[in-house]
């Protein structure tokens, strides 16, 4: 009885034994050399895989810097701080980034527009573009189903009241949000104190105002205000300049329909 | 001879496929079925460890465990010697496949702890017999490779239809997903008989 339990214990312990020996000499004999620099740039990187940088994933990215090939500071979620930790490894200067967060251009919720129908078709943005073009009385407007929601890896993005908005505490400016909005509503803009022009509303002032309570009528109410030359007016929808806007509050004011609003990063 | 390969390659894919009809493996099966590539990449890689895996515990089990009276031993033996396996399969193809190793990815360390592998290498060792040979062993591994394919392209495409179909909020998610791979499932049954009167050993 003492002879079968050795015996079991030696055929798994050398079947073991050798199982191991065979991946030692494996690992050293067919050992591939890996670029210690891509891993340490990997590493520094926020690995949210989104492609805003330009490349399919951090990795890639990464690949791109050592070769030389990329600058360092193209990712928009890690920012400033990544930039300059990966400076470090390249041994480059990490130069400007500019961080940016997504602003959803409506706000025609369903207090400011008229639902067309009830909607139980397919819960998405795109297939109900493509189905009934748009479920408010704006051909323009937030579909309200969330596709940009779904597509925010970060939960940025919250739909109230019919029309998606972005939770800026958590947005990093990847970009994935504006190729999800099937009517192009949404963009970055630089990370500064600024007036958005929050519509997209392109019709004429007299259809604008019976399509939602809150669109662009083209009034040149905030152009004439404006002091810096920061706002124009082209097809019937105003239109802010981020680089010249000094976010004196006039247009703000001057507006007369509210879809001007002041934007305050909170970052 | 050959008729018989052929009847045991068949009836691995389909009467006795084991994610349907045996329900070995449905990990990967809900996991990795969402999409159609990465579906068919990980039953490559399954289809793969599968046939080397029975390639070597059969062997181990007839001409080691058997004469040592250790048969009892053959689950953790075949756990560790497919646990090895598959690594040296990933050190190889990483030096000498790298094409192959990027597209497999994440799933091929996932195949150690694989049940439908596991399953298949004791389900062979139970049959094994005089009309059942090393040979039919190999054949049987590769229909059960093929039949992990065809069950994940199948409900890949079952899953596409999900995505787009207006689900009951309480059935969202998993539920709705079980459902589908049990229908899929019952839908196997109906291939039970088939193989054998085809080819005339039923």
């Amino acid at each position: 009885m003492p002879n079968e339990i050795l015996l079991a214990i030696l055929i798994v312990s050398g079947i073991g034994l050798i199982i191991g020996v065979v991946l030692a000499i494996a690992s050293i004999v067919m050992a591939v050399p890996t670029n210690e620099k891509v891993d340490a740039v990997r590493n520094e990187l926020p690995g949210a895989n989104c492609g805003a940088c330009g490349f399919s994933g951090c990795r890639a990215y990464a690949k791109a810097i050592v070769a030389g090939t990329a600058e360092v500071n193209l990712c928009p979620v890690g920012g400033k701080d990544v930039a300059v930790k990966l400076g470090e490894i390249m041994g480059v200067e990490a130069g400007d980034v500019e961080q940016k967060i997504a602003v959803v251009r409506c706000l025609g919720s369903k207090d400011n527009t008229e639902r067309r129908f009830k909607y139980q078709g397919a819960q998405n943005c795109r297939s109900a573009t493509n189905l009934v073009g748009n479920l408010s009385s704006c051909v323009y407007g937030c579909m309200g189903l969330g596709d940009c929601m779904k597509a925010c890896p970060y939960g940025a993005i919250e739909v109230c009241n019919g029309v998606a908005r972005v939770i800026s505490e958590n947005c990093r400016g990847c970009g994935i949000c504006t190729a999800a909005c099937p009517k192009g509503l949404i963009s970055l803009v630089p990370i500064k104190e600024q007036a958005l022009v929050r519509c997209r509303n392109l019709h004429k002032g007299a259809m604008t105002r019976k399509d939602c309570n809150v669109g662009c009528i083209g009034c040149m109410k905030c152009v004439k205000v404006c002091e810096e030359g920061a706002i124009e007016v082209k097809n019937f929808h105003a239109k802010v300049d981020p680089k010249k806007c000094t976010a004196c509050g006039k247009c703000v004011a001057a507006c007369p329909r509210g879809c001007v609003t002041p934007f305050i990063p909170s970052l | 001879m050959i008729k018989g390969l052929i009847a045991v390659f068949l009836a691995a894919i389909l009467t006795e496929n084991y994610v349907l009809a045996k329900f070995l493996g449905i990990c990967p099966f809900l996991g990795v079925s969402k999409k159609l590539n990465t579906a068919v990449g990980m039953s490559g890689a399954v289809t793969f460890v599968m046939v080397l895996a029975t390639a070597v515990t059969y062997p181990i089990y007839m001409y080691l465990l058997v004469p040592a009276g250790l048969d009892y031993l053959q689950t953790i033996v075949f756990i560790l010697v497919i646990a090895g396996l598959v690594q040296l399969v990933e050190i190889v193809l990483k030096k000498y496949m790298r094409v192959l190793y990027r597209s497999l990815g994440i799933y091929l360390p996932l195949i150690t702890t694989n049940c439908a592998v596991l399953g298949v290498t004791m389900l062979v060792i139970e049959k094994s017999g005089v009309n059942y040979g090393f040979g039919h062993a190999l054949i049987n591994a590769l229909g059960a490779g093929i039949g992990f394919l065809l069950a994940m392209v199948m409900f890949a495409g079952v899953r596409g239809r999900l995505e787009t179909a207006d689900i009951p909020k309480s059935l969202k998610g998993l539920p709705i997903t079980l459902v589908a791979a049990s229908l899929v499932s019952l839908s196997f049954l109906g291939f039970a008989g088939i193989v054998d009167n085809m080819l005339g050993l039923g």
